[in-house]
């Protein structure tokens, strides 16, 4: 249950509508359980019923709706803003400082940041491990977009970090 | 084409496939190839290295506790629906009502 609620608390921003979405989809998974296929994903089955309440159910009830573009982030590798290998050969670099002092709070909020597609999309792959075919089921779109949202969102999650870190002093603000 | 043309070549094509080689999504052949060159050229193994570091770090720092109060709520809707469930099975014409009674509770 435990990565099932991190992933509604990522999905809906909002820890009691979190709670309410994994009752939801826990009620139709029980309700539903005779659709589900034995022999294949049970965790992927789970996903997609929580994907799906969370964009019928609680996207709806939003006023405004959610942006759904990122900036252009296209080429920002967070490696390569933190100074690469000049770095690396240097002695202690940046990244190994970065990518050791980031807290779980910051890689939360760096993920909610993302618009919601691109949210998404990172989730399922770098937090639950799914592959592209299982994300592409999950989300209901053609493996091409899930791999264009990953590169687009894994971009745009690798500049938030930059910025906490840049917050923090622990990057040097472009010059 | 020289070597160092060759080289970059093989830089470029590997930070293109970067992803796909961490995702796990590469075939064996493509794979095989991406790995020959990472043992011939430290920046891009480093790069790598960098890559697989952060989504570890994405991947654990994404935690969160789930709260008794949810784990108890959960299994006390679902014995909710399992007993309407076995109310209806055992008397399927009053069933319905009763369903609906309980959720006025």
């Amino acid at each position: 249950m435990g990565s099932l609620y991190s992933a509604a608390l990522r999905m809906t921003r909002n820890p009691s509508e979190a709670e309410d979405l994994v009752q939801e989809t826990y009620l139709k998974a029980y309700r539903g359980y005779d659709s589900f296929k034995e022999g294949t994903n049970l965790k992927a089955w789970l996903y997609r019923i929580l994907t799906n309440t969370f964009i019928n159910a609680y996207r709806a009830r939003r006023r405004h709706p959610e942006e759904t573009e990122l900036e252009d982030v296209e080429d920002f590798y967070l490696f390569h803003r933190l100074g690469g290998l000049e770095a690396a050969a240097a002695g202690r670099s940046a990244e190994d400082e970065v990518l050791e002092s980031m807290t779980d709070e910051e890689v939360k909020r760096a993920i909610e940041s993302l618009p919601e597609a691109f949210r998404m999309a990172v989730l399922l792959a770098d937090v639950e491990g799914f592959s592209y075919k299982e994300i592409a089921e999950i989300m209901d779109v053609p493996i091409g977009t899930v791999m264009s949202r990953l590169h687009r969102g894994r971009r745009a999650l690798q500049k938030a970090l930059h910025d906490y870190g840049m917050a923090r002093g622990l990057v040097a603000a472009e010059s | 084409m020289g070597e160092h043309e060759q080289a970059e070549f093989d830089c470029r094509e590997a930070l293109h496939r970067i992803y796909h080689f961490l995702d796990g999504e590469l075939t064996p052949v493509r794979r095989h190839e991406i790995e020959a060159h990472l043992d011939s050229c430290s920046p891009c193994l480093h790069m790598f290295g960098f890559e697989a570091e952060l989504r570890r770090i994405v991947h654990d720092k994404c935690r969160d506790a789930v709260p008794d109060s949810l784990r108890r709520r959960i299994a006390e809707s679902i014995d909710h629906e399992h007993a309407a469930a076995a109310d209806e099975a055992a008397d399927p014409h009053g069933g319905g009502g009763k369903v609906e009674e309980r959720e006025g509770v």
